[in-house]
């Protein structure tokens, strides 16, 4: 949900700063017809570049004020809190750590204490394997149970039943079956992944609009055809809706996952530096899982929004 | 002159949550070859339905329905229809469009450059070979169409159905695109049904003018001749006694014969 509302933050930045260089254009226009207007033979141009780049730094402070100044009050009361208590490290604290941390992010001492860089890009693997499973199995899944209504009805139960459970109830089913813990928490994933993609394709199915299939009747398109020319073409962004709401569970649930399980992986790392008490490790954590996650889904908002075709 | 279509005491019921509607009923009627013929009627009276039952998306719940000698059973490419709304898939170019078509109807007996010629042809013919690797979004709504009428001539169909094709359009533009079509249908000889609700449109465009009763149970009112020589201009009609009393009559089977209650 939070990362929800940052994107639609994002979103509106766009068309303010727009605006705002509108008026900019503006303000430039008038004030090269008054320098006109009062002194013809003073190249008007001189005048122009300090205009606009006074308004240009306007502008972009409008842009960059409001988020800074949230992410100064958060500090500001961080470090209040932090002075109140003495188990909490304050930002300082944090920063210097966070600078040792991240000066050397690959190193490897033994399979339980490796730099942070190890443990990101291992969670990365088990969403990428987990993740992508589930979309190679619940890709076709959607498109059938979007196609044919009868699939529709059969499996519709069993999904409703399925989808609100915690995908961390499934770990111990992957433990036994897998035997390993790498694996199982692979899986918690692809149990989480798997909904969204499966619910989100089959709703594209359904609502494909039914002038594109009266096309594909009246043209008497093959069955491969259809699929490839308008089925596949229409659906494409509610899969990709799909892929993004599933890519941010699964970014979620593989902290908690990785902590159950052990081994290398952010959540793991941040369990652990709860048994070694180092707090500003854990707050070191928590943005890293948080930037992170903001970056796989503007990646994925960016994917969308090339495969979002005009409005007819 | 032979029929090509034939419609033989058709009628179309809908089941709806307030039960069984009878759209259409008793509807009798022969299309010959070359011939162009406009569906008209107010709103609500069945003349979609009839065409979407001409062109098989939707099958007749009594009669009979013979295109070619044959059992109307579903939609093919021998009956092209030009949607209202133009339907154009985004994710093509124009060119992509009219080709998927052409690809449908003659790919398995002629090669690629004849496939890539003729959907060449069907873009020059409505004057759109400038905009073929433009995709629809970056087109005007009159351009859409244009490309949906080449998309539906580039088949060759033996008949071409069109609903409503300038519904949505502004008047200037809905008159350059008639103007169009009168181009192309005399070149290509096309057999046409049209459905319209625009008396103009349909004197000036038909040989035949089919006027349908109101509905629930809509059936066809009276069939007018249209007997002005082609090609026509729609300079000259408009003082053409013949046009004017075509015109007429239309209104007067609208207005005054098939009155609507205030809607």
């Amino acid at each position: 949900m939070s990362t929800a509302t940052l994107t639609s933050g994002l979103v509106t930045v766009g068309p303010d700063t727009e605006a705002a260089s509108d008026t900019r254009n503006d303000i430039i226009v008038s004030k090269q017809e008054a320098s006109m207007l009062a002194a013809p033979v003073t190249p008007a141009p001189a005048a122009e570049p300090s205009v606009s780049i006074g308004e240009r730094c306007g502008s972009f402070l409008r842009a960059v004020l409001p988020p800074l100044l949230g992410f100064a009050f958060i500090i500001g009361l961080w470090a209040l809190v932090a002075m109140k208590s003495a188990d909490f490290p304050g930002p300082a604290k944090t920063l210097d750590a966070a600078i040792t941390l991240f000066s050397d992010p690959f190193y490897q001492n033994g399979p339980n204490d490796q730099g942070i860089g190890w443990n990101i890009l291992s969670s990365l693997k088990r969403v990428a394997i987990g993740f992508g499973v589930a979309a190679l199995v619940g890709i076709p899944m959607g498109f059938i149970i979007g196609r044919f209504a009868f699939m529709n009805s059969m499996l519709e139960p069993i999904i409703s039943i399925l989808r609100p459970v915690s995908p961390l109830a499934w770990l111990p089913i992957g433990l036994m079956v897998f035997k390993a813990a790498d694996p199982a928490s692979t899986w918690t994933i692809f149990i989480c992944s798997i909904w969204p993609m499966i619910l989100n394709t089959a709703q594209g199915v359904q609502r494909v609009p039914q002038d594109y299939l009266n096309v594909a009747r009246v043209l008497n398109l093959s069955e491969f055809k259809i699929i490839t020319k308008i089925l596949f073409p229409s659906v494409l962004p509610y899969m990709l809706t799909g892929i993004r709401l599933s890519i941010g569970t699964a970014w979620l649930v593989i902290v908690a996952a990785e902590m159950l399980t052990g081994g290398v992986g952010i959540g793991f790392w941040v369990w652990d530096e709860w048994n070694n008490l180092k707090v500003e490790h854990i707050i070191i954590a928590i943005f890293v899982i948080g930037i992170v996650g903001l970056v796989l889904e503007q990646f994925l908002l960016l994917i969308a929004r090339r495969f979002s075709y005009g409005n007819n | 002159m032979n029929a090509i279509v034939k419609v033989e005491n058709v009628g179309m019921t809908f089941d709806t949550k307030k039960g069984r509607f009878v759209a259409l009923q008793n509807v009798n009627l022969q299309i010959r070859q070359g011939e162009v013929v406009s569906l008209i009627g107010h709103s609500g009276c069945g003349k979609s339905t009839l065409l979407n039952l001409i062109a098989g998306l939707t099958l007749p719940t009594s009669g009979a329905m013979i295109c070619n000698g044959r059992e109307i059973a579903g939609p093919g490419p021998e009956r092209a229809v030009v949607f209202q709304n133009h339907s154009l898939l985004p994710w093509l170019t124009c060119f992509e469009n009219v080709h998927l078509a052409v690809e449908r109807v003659f790919g398995a007996k002629e090669g690629k450059d004849k496939l890539k010629a003729r959907t060449n042809a069907a873009l020059e013919m409505v004057h759109m070979s400038h905009a073929a690797q433009k995709m629809p979004h970056e087109i005007s709504g009159g351009m859409k169409q244009r490309i949906g009428i080449a998309r539906a001539f580039a088949m060759e169909p033996k008949i071409l159905l069109m609903d409503e094709p300038f519904g949505a359009l502004d008047a200037l533009t809905r008159a350059s695109l008639q103007d169009e079509l009168i181009g192309v249908m005399e070149k290509t000889g096309a057999t046409v049904v049209m459905v319209t609700h625009d008396v103009d449109e349909a004197v000036l465009l038909s040989d035949r003018v089919v006027m349908m009763t109101n509905g629930p149970a809509a059936t066809i009112g009276e069939i007018l001749e249209v007997k002005l020589a082609k090609p026509r201009d729609r300079l000259q009609l408009a003082h053409d006694p013949h046009f004017a009393e075509c015109r007429g009559a239309i209104l007067e089977f609208l207005y005054q014969k098939q009155m609507k209650k205030a809607a």
